[in-house]
């Protein structure tokens, strides 16, 4: 049974301009262990699927439909405590984009993930919290000593690694982590992508890497699913993907990547992404396609399996 | 000291030359820190040392690339290249355009080698300073903060044309906003003009920023990091764009950024810079395709690639830790304490930059001839 397994989930926000469709009608699934890249361009929902999952849509945002079973249960079905008590950090935890921006400057780096450990786990007491939080530094690579630093004390990277400290301090089963590189250099930036590796690794931990930068998902997912528009377009593994990708958005996306090796070209995505609150009719993608057909316009593709475990969502591949 | 040719004594026979459009030579850029009481009574000054002597010389029609991690000085040096920060020392020469050149001798003012006019001259110069604005432009990193929210694009694009007394009327300018807009594809203009900030993509921003930045026909551009907010889907268009308007309007550029890979794309020549020191510089290919100093090295092997196999395994990194402040830059070589080829020698002086094949310049005693 896989780990999680999400079901035409839909998240609206209910803004005064209308309703943006960031999530509509996704269907994901990830094993134990496993890792899962979710690509697209900024403002396609990728974002909030992360922030779904650990039921934490920001207001006017809201789960308007779907299932999310975490472990064969409905998560969307538990009332908010019992979500919190049971799910929430022990078992999924996040690492937000820009969270390292967001530790306390006026707290001890100890302090703080000591806090996010006594918040969740109500039998531990304060001694064994500073000792876990010192074990978890030394897990990401930091000295115990920096228990008492201050943020300011710490490098960019140093700070990352923390923010990944506190994500793990109760042993999660599902990690995600929103854009956790890109503030980053390039230098520290696989330092953080070597240390989740390693983690993963380590700890059988699944993981869900949120990213606009494929070259980042290519380092660390197994799986691959390229958003757009609040819709997936493509999901598969990761070689089908980069080696054999079939929907025109990825295989755009991937055309526009710049590389330090090979032929030089400069491709990109002609237009831009749509307007959630309007989307376009039929197919979201239609108006930069290269090969919209008359169908695309209308009718809304549905996923179809190319091959074992590879989807696509687009006309092209329907048979007729 | 060494068997190889400074880096600075080439610069210096190519401005005799006249080989260069921009030359800077060994150009510094120190910002004070703020003292405190103790600091003050014991009369310590501290400074970030930004852009700690840099040389580098640009031909003219050229893409000539910094790249560097955040915090090398990259943009610093760009900004004080073209006055929009006074060098702490060091000297820029420049080639102007001819009609500069007879307003320049109006006011009195001469070249001072050659063809060249030595920039920190001209910049403390009011009138000066003014002219050279038409010549020396720049297109900033992030197009949501470089606009006012309450310009619209014509006014944003108008302003430069007032400040500088362009056009003899309102239509005349208008017509020059049109055709800036056309050049940068905002087709067709009349859409655009009225339009604010909040009412364009981010690449139709960052056109609106290369307009703004073209409108004076200047002959030098800064790029710093023009694409880095944008989508990856979208960069290649304005790179393109970009390269089409080298082509154009005979535009020279120094394009900034801190990605290697977007840099070959579109860049003839690159200077690697680590805590304000150039570490490498050489043509665009032989520094990614045969990096010498061990920090290109490292920054070469970090750079992630779609590479769906690069998952199995766990990157190599030869360098360890992280940047160290501009405050407090290592003495000797400033790389040496992350350096995997560290010796006795890169702890006590700095290595100079020198010529280790033709074009390629690297920083680094490994390199240096006894």
């Amino acid at each position: 049974m896989a780990l999680l397994e999400v079901d035409g989930l839909r998240t609206y926000y209910f803004t005064s301009e209308g309703v943006v469709k960031a999530v509509d009608n996704v269907s994901l699934s990830l094993e134990r262990g496993e890792s899962l890249g979710l690509a697209g361009e900024s403002g396609c929902g990728k974002s909030t699927f992360g922030y779904s999952i650990l039921r934490l849509v920001p207001p006017p945002g809201r789960i308007v439909g779907g299932k999310i079973l975490f472990d064969g249960k409905d998560i969307l079905r538990l009332d908010e405590e019992s979500f919190r008590k049971e799910y929430r950090w022990k078992r999924i935890s996040m690492v937000f984009q820009g969270a390292m921006n967001a530790l306390n400057p006026v707290r001890r780096i100890g302090d703080q993930i000591v806090e996010a450990i006594l918040a969740h786990d109500e039998n531990a007491t304060e001694e064994e919290a500073y000792k876990r939080a010192g074990d978890l530094l030394e897990l990401v690579g930091i000295e115990r000593v920096r228990l008492r630093s201050y943020p300011h004390e710490l490098s960019g990277g140093m700070k990352q690694r923390v923010v990944i400290a506190m994500a793990l301090a109760l042993n999660p089963d599902l990690l995600i982590a929103d854009e956790p590189t890109t503030a980053l250099d390039v230098v520290v930036q696989a330092q953080i992508l070597n240390l989740l590796k390693e983690l993963k690794n380590k700890f059988k931990m699944s993981l869900i890497l949120i990213t606009h930068d494929l070259s980042v998902i290519a380092e660390i997912a197994d799986k691959v699913a390229i958003m757009y528009a609040g819709k997936v377009v493509e999901w598969g593994t990761s070689e089908q993907i980069f080696e054999n990708p079939q929907h025109p958005y990825t295989r755009g996306l991937i055309s526009s990547v710049p590389r330090l090796r090979g032929k030089k070209s400069l491709f990109w995505i002609p237009g831009q992404p749509p307007d959630l609150i309007n989307p376009p009719p039929g197919c979201r993608f239609h108006p930069r396609c290269p090969y919209v057909m008359e169908r695309c316009r209308r009718e809304e593709p549905p996923m179809i399996e190319v091959e074992p475990k590879h989807y696509v969502t687009c006309w092209l591949y329907v048979k007729k | 000291m060494s068997g190889r040719i400074s880096i600075d004594e080439i610069i210096s026979k190519g401005l005799e030359k006249g080989e260069y459009l921009i030359a800077a030579l060994d150009l510094k850029k120190y910002f004070p820190l703020r003292r405190g009481i103790t600091d003050i009574v014991l009369r310590r000054r501290y400074f970030v040392r930004a852009v700690d002597g840099v040389s580098f010389a640009i031909r003219e029609g050229e893409v000539f690339c910094l790249v560097g991690e955040s915090g090398c000085g990259k943009t610093t040096t760009g900004k004080t290249l073209i006055g929009l920060l006074p060098p702490t020392a060091g000297t820029i020469f420049y080639r102007p355009k001819e009609e500069t050149k007879e307003y320049l001798s109006e006011i009195g003012i001469g070249p001072t080698k050659g063809d060249y006019y030595l920039l920190n001259e001209l910049f403390k110069d009011k009138r000066a300073n003014k002219i050279m604005r038409r010549e020396l432009q720049i297109v900033f990193q992030d197009p949501y903060a470089a606009l006012d929210p309450r310009h619209t694009v014509l006014t944003a694009l108008e302003e430069p044309l007032v400040v500088h007394r362009i056009g003899f009327s309102r239509e005349e300018r208008l017509e020059m906003v049109f055709r800036a807009l056309e050049d940068v594809k905002l087709i067709p203009p009349e859409d655009f003009i009225d339009r604010y900030p909040h009412m364009l993509s981010g690449g139709q921003r960052q056109r609106v920023c290369i307009a703004r930045a073209l409108i004076l026909n200047p002959r030098f551009v800064v790029a710093d990091e023009p694409v880095s907010m944008l989508d990856v889907s979208i960069r290649a268009e304005i790179l393109k764009l970009m390269l089409e308007l080298r082509e154009k309007r005979k535009l020279t550029y120094l394009f900034i950024t801190h990605d290697l890979a977007t840099a070959r794309l579109i860049c003839n020549r690159i200077a690697v810079m680590y805590l304000g020191k150039i570490v490498e510089l050489g043509p665009t290919d032989v520094v990614i395709g045969n990096p010498l100093h061990p920090y290109t090295r490292a920054l070469v092997a970090a750079i992630p690639e779609p590479d769906p196999n690069n998952r199995l395994r766990i990157r190599k990194l030869d360098i360890k830790g992280e940047v160290p402040s501009a405050i407090n830059i290592p003495p000797g070589c400033r790389f040496h304490p992350r350096c995997p080829h560290m010796f006795d020698r890169c702890k006590e002086a700095e290595p100079p930059v020198m010529e280790v094949e033709p074009e390629h310049y690297v920083s680094c005693w490994l390199y240096a001839k006894e």
